[in-house]
């Protein structure tokens, strides 16, 4: 049985749509990430199976009961805000204690279940503190440590390091990482920043414009993008993606007369509006002479230190390459590229949905998802 | 929003409706009763239910109470001091603010402790200067032996003397002289941040300049709460005007006329016309509230902070 | 919070704050040195000659049991009105702060009694209250006598309580308000998600957030009670029946402008006016100790 599923829920402010009918399935103890632009309703999803918010349409269950109907305090969630929310005119052993002070908690039980908890976040030497004399990693600990305290069946983060800076950020990270694995408790998180929503998920549920765009194992989503909107929003840089068509030649045609020789992709694909999409790490840099080399001029490059962006104009297309080599490289020189065609994903341009290939390509994408 | 549970639901509205009630009777029975005839406002238990005789009743209280003439004084006074409090507060918040001198701090309490005092409390003070406004001037003059100095080499005698009783300068000026609006504006001022007025700098405006093109085009919501809320309160002013003025005829107000009104102990009980004059009465800064809220309340709250 | 950006200019801030410095001068700290001035001595009439009596004046109103009697009565007034105003504005706000359907028409209507003057909300009570009209009066029809505020001191010093708390609906509920609706929408969610039901989360959370708008309108309140209740007071009692309903603003009114005592009265106000500026003081206190959400 899932820990959590939902069953095209919707979710409408007055007359706009936010939320376009979501079927997941959580499954027990499992770290969920819901991942997307702002204001594409992850939050009012989340929210949603939270209690805070009604559901307009659709079921939620958790454990396998309907909580449509539920109060907040009824659903075994437990939330961590934003911005926090702490209760600022209660000291921080307050604020941790407090849903056990409401449940009815004698005295004496309670502050050891505050202290036990409170340890575990380090936060015993404050207990006596206002949130207000806090630094904002330490609210953060508090906020996920009155979490923690009432021993929640699902745990619901919302954007919860946002307001950290970017070194906290990575900590706090590799902390809820450490909880969720000593705790086991199934976990839904949302963010907008892909590398918090990679690093952390067992799965992403993508999201975009309220519709689920994919769900799956973070390596599943960056190799097998099952859209155009998740393979140009999942990886830095992005995807390159390439508009045209496959002409009978054996041609790619693309910008102001561009041409990918591209003989032996799909027969059946031909002259059908696509974008071609390929990750540029395996956009190779080859010398003029090399088979099926795509000519292109160089725009201008981005240092990274360990290896340098290029980008690049191909008749008119946007190429961005990972190169390592150290050569000068200036605007204006030319530059030639090459690509797998194993490496290529390829979405109807009608739909934004992927278009599977032949078996290459479906083996090529396969040994990097289980790599 | 969270526990939309039914019953709740119905608790909230119940008590709201209540409240409404609460509120509203006052003003109900006033306008009922207003337009009732002597004989069915006489009535035990009172019919809650508006009759025909409206108009009569406030034509009657109109003539009663001498409205027409006591309405434009009532007019005069709240504009006047609404318009200056808005012209004063501002140019001294201004001020205090964005100026930098050394008295700053020393002008800023200097005005902001008046706020401490509602007129009321300080009645009997204020009335002492009444006769005279400007006798703290003659003081000032006689201490320093100016007057005495003047008198002999010009062989004037300086006498100042300004008279507030029945006069509208001396209706509205105390009322202009509190602080409420410099407070009002200064809070407002404060939010104002620095790079705009650098910018301004930059541009190579000069202050006032910057006042006129920047700061009072934004501050316009606080303008229409700060009037508003002046125009309320100096239109509901009692005491004062009952003091300063003796002549009742020329510059008495609308609301120093409601005692006029209400029926002699022994008299008819034509409580009728009394409440109909009660409800013009009320009606102007009612309406003012009721069409400026959504300003006013920002107003007022900004204060607070 | 302090600026930066400033202009700099000799004369020019001068000149703008001149109007109001001469308005506060002449009309404020004037007035008050002559209290001062009036309190300490005492005078012969209006503008006869003034004789140095020290602590006289004021030795002399508290010796008077009367003016204590006045006293206790404006706290006990002051207690009475602005407990019973600040419960009701308070409940509603809370009500309102849940912003279901319709609300709005509500909130402006709870605003509405601000707007009315002291004495035109007397004179209406008067009538609602009177023992001979037909609203109240109607008990006196089932039990002859029992609402007598023209001879009952009680009757009368309710129904001036009644109609001041009534007046101060309005400001209170909105500030009320205001404090409910800072508090971030995500503490009262938190408090939910924690399992804290609408009655607990308003004594666990929203009360304790709003403490310090309810201290500053309590001190707010408190001062109003004395400068609305001269309306109040004249237009519905006239401090009767026997000086039932005398509270400390009208008994100046009464001893300076009625009764001619010019020091007396001034010392009364001198008294009056400590008065408020050590409630303002407190209040300045607190304020400083505000609830900042983070
Ligand atoms: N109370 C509300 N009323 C109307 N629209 C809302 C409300 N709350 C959120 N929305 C809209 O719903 C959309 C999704 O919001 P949200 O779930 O907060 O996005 P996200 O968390 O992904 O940034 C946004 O376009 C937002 O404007
Ligand atoms: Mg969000």
């Amino acid at each position: 049985m899932s820990a959590i599923t939902l069953k095209s829920v919707k979710k409408r402010y007055q007359k706009s749509l936010v939320v376009h009918g979501v079927d997941a399935e959580i499954e027990q103890g499992e770290f969920v990430v819901i991942l997307g632009p702002s204001g594409c309703g992850k939050s009012t999803l989340l929210r949603m199976i939270a209690g805070l918010e009604d559901i307009t349409e659709g079921e939620i269950l958790i454990g396998g009961t309907v909580v449509n109907k539920l109060e907040p305090r009824e659903r075994g969630c437990a939330m961590v805000f934003q911005n926090y929310a702490l209760y600022p005119h209660m000291s921080v052993a307050q604020n941790i204690g407090y849903a056990l002070k409401v449940a009815g908690m004698p005295r004496a039980e309670r502050d050891g279940k505050v202290a036990k908890v409170a340890k575990s976040v380090s936060l015993e030497a404050y207990l006596d503190r206002k949130p207000g004399e806090l630094s904002g990693g330490q609210r953060q600990r508090v906020a996920m440590a009155r979490a923690m305290v009432r021993e929640p069946k699902v745990f619901l983060f919302d954007e919860p390091f946002s307001n950290l800076d970017a070194k906290l950020r990575v900590a706090m990270r590799a902390e809820v990482r450490n909880l969720h694995r000593s705790l086991g408790v199934t976990s839904v998180f949302v963010t907008h920043d892909q590398t918090e929503a990679m690093t952390l998920a067992d799965r992403l549920i993508i999201m975009n414009s309220g519709i689920v765009e994919q769900i799956g194992k973070p390596s599943e989503v960056y190799h097998r993008p099952a859209s155009l909107f998740v393979a140009d929003f999942i990886g830095s840089p992005a995807m390159n993606l390439v508009r045209g068509h496959f002409a009978q030649d054996g041609y790619f045609r693309h910008g102001k007369g561009g041409m990918i020789h591209l003989p032996t992709i799909a027969p059946a694909l031909i002259s059908q509006e696509v974008s071609i999409g390929v990750r540029p790490e395996l956009v190779r840099r080859v010398s003029a002479t090399a088979k099926g080399a795509i000519a292109a001029v160089v725009d201008y490059t981005e240092e990274l230190g360990a290896a340098r962006l290029i980008y690049a104009d191909a008749d008119g297309s946007r190429i961005i390459s990972v190169d390592t080599a150290t050569d000068a490289l200036g605007t204006g020189m030319p530059i030639h590229f090459a690509i797998d065609p194993a490496d290529l994903h390829v979405f109807s341009h009608d739909t934004g949905r992927r278009i599977e290939l032949g078996e290459a390509q479906r083996a090529a994408t396969q040994t990097r998802i289980n790599a | 929003m969270i526990e939309r549970s039914p019953i709740f639901d119905f608790i909230t509205y119940a008590a709201m409706v209540l409240g409404m009630f609460l509120v509203l009777v006052p003003f109900w029975i006033t306008l009922v009763a207003g337009s009732q005839s002597l004989q069915e406002v006489s009535q035990v238990p009172l019919n809650l239910w508006p009759s025909t005789h409206l108009l009569e009743n406030i034509q009657a209280a109109w003539t009663r109470a001498d409205l027409g003439p006591k309405m434009v004084n009532s007019f005069i006074v709240a504009v006047g001091v609404t318009l200056g409090k808005i012209v004063l507060a501002a140019l001294s918040a201004f001020a205090i603010v964005f100026f930098n001198f050394r008295a700053r701090m020393l002008c800023f309490w200097v005005i902001f402790i008046t706020l401490m005092l509602p007129l009321e409390v300080r009645i009997v003070p204020t009335y002492s200067i009444a006769a005279n406004a400007l006798l703290p001037f003659q003081v000032i003059l006689d201490t320093f032996g100016i007057t005495g100095l003047v008198e002999t080499l010009s062989g004037i005698r300086i006498g100042l003397e300004w008279n507030l009783l029945n006069s509208y300068t001396g209706l509205i000026l105390p009322l202009v002289a509190t602080a409420t609006g410099t407070f009002l504006y200064r809070q407002f001022f404060m939010t104002i941040p620095d790079e705009l007025v650098e910018a301004s700098k930059m541009d190579g405006s000069g202050p006032m300049r910057f006042f006129f093109e920047v700061l009072l085009p934004l501050s316009r919501t606080n303008m229409l709460a700060l009037a508003t809320i002046m125009f309320v309160s100096s239109w509901n002013q009692y005491l004062w005007p009952l003091l300063i003025t003796t002549d009742r005829a020329n510059f008495g107000t609308v609301v120093m006329q409601l005692k006029a009104l209400i029926p002699a102990q022994n008299g008819t009980p034509d409580w009728n016309v009394t409440m109909a004059g009660a409800l013009i009465i009320m009606l102007p800064p009612l309406l003012v509230v009721a069409l400026m809220q959504r300003w006013f309340v920002r107003g007022l709250i900004s204060r607070d902070k | 919070m302090e600026r930066r950006a400033f202009y700099r200019n000799g004369t020019l801030p001068w000149l703008l704050l001149a109007p109001q410095l001469l308005l506060v001068l002449v009309f404020f700290y004037w007035p008050t040195s002559q209290a001062l001035y009036w309190a300490f001595t005492l005078e012969q009439a209006w503008g006869g000659g003034n004789t140095w009596v020290g602590f006289a004046n004021f030795l002399a109103i508290f010796r008077d049991g009367q003016y204590w009697a006045t006293v206790g009565r404006s706290a006990f007034y002051a207690i009475c009105a602005t407990g019973l105003s600040m419960a009701i504005a308070l409940t509603l706000a809370m009500f309102v702060d849940r912003a279901l359907k319709g609300t709005r028409i509500f909130q402006s209507v709870f605003v509405w009694p601000y707007a009315i003057a002291a004495p035109a909300a007397g004179v209406a009570f008067r009538f609602i209250f009177s023992p001979e009209a037909g609203l109240i009066g109607s008990i006196n029809d089932i039990w002859p006598g029992i609402w007598s505020p023209a001879t009952n001191g009680w009757h009368a010093l309710g129904m001036v309580i009644v109609c001041h708390a009534w007046l101060g609906i309005g400001y209170n509920f909105i500030f009320f308000l205001a404090a409910l609706q800072m508090i971030p929408k995500s503490i009262t969610e938190a408090g939910a998600m924690d399992g804290a039901r609408p009655f607990q989360r308003m004594l666990d959370l929203q009360l304790p957030l709003i403490a310090p708008t309810v201290f500053f309108l309590m001190i707010m309140n408190l001062i109003s009670s004395f400068t609305d209740s001269f309306g109040l007071i004249d237009t519905m009692t006239e401090g009767g029946p026997i000086g039932a309903t005398e509270v400390m603003v009208y008994n100046i009114y009464i001893d300076g402008f009625k009764g001619l005592d010019y020091s007396g009265a001034a010392a009364q106000s001198i008294v009056l006016m400590v008065l408020v500026i050590a409630l303002t003081f407190v209040q300045f206190r607190w304020v400083e100790k505000r609830v900042h959400y983070s």
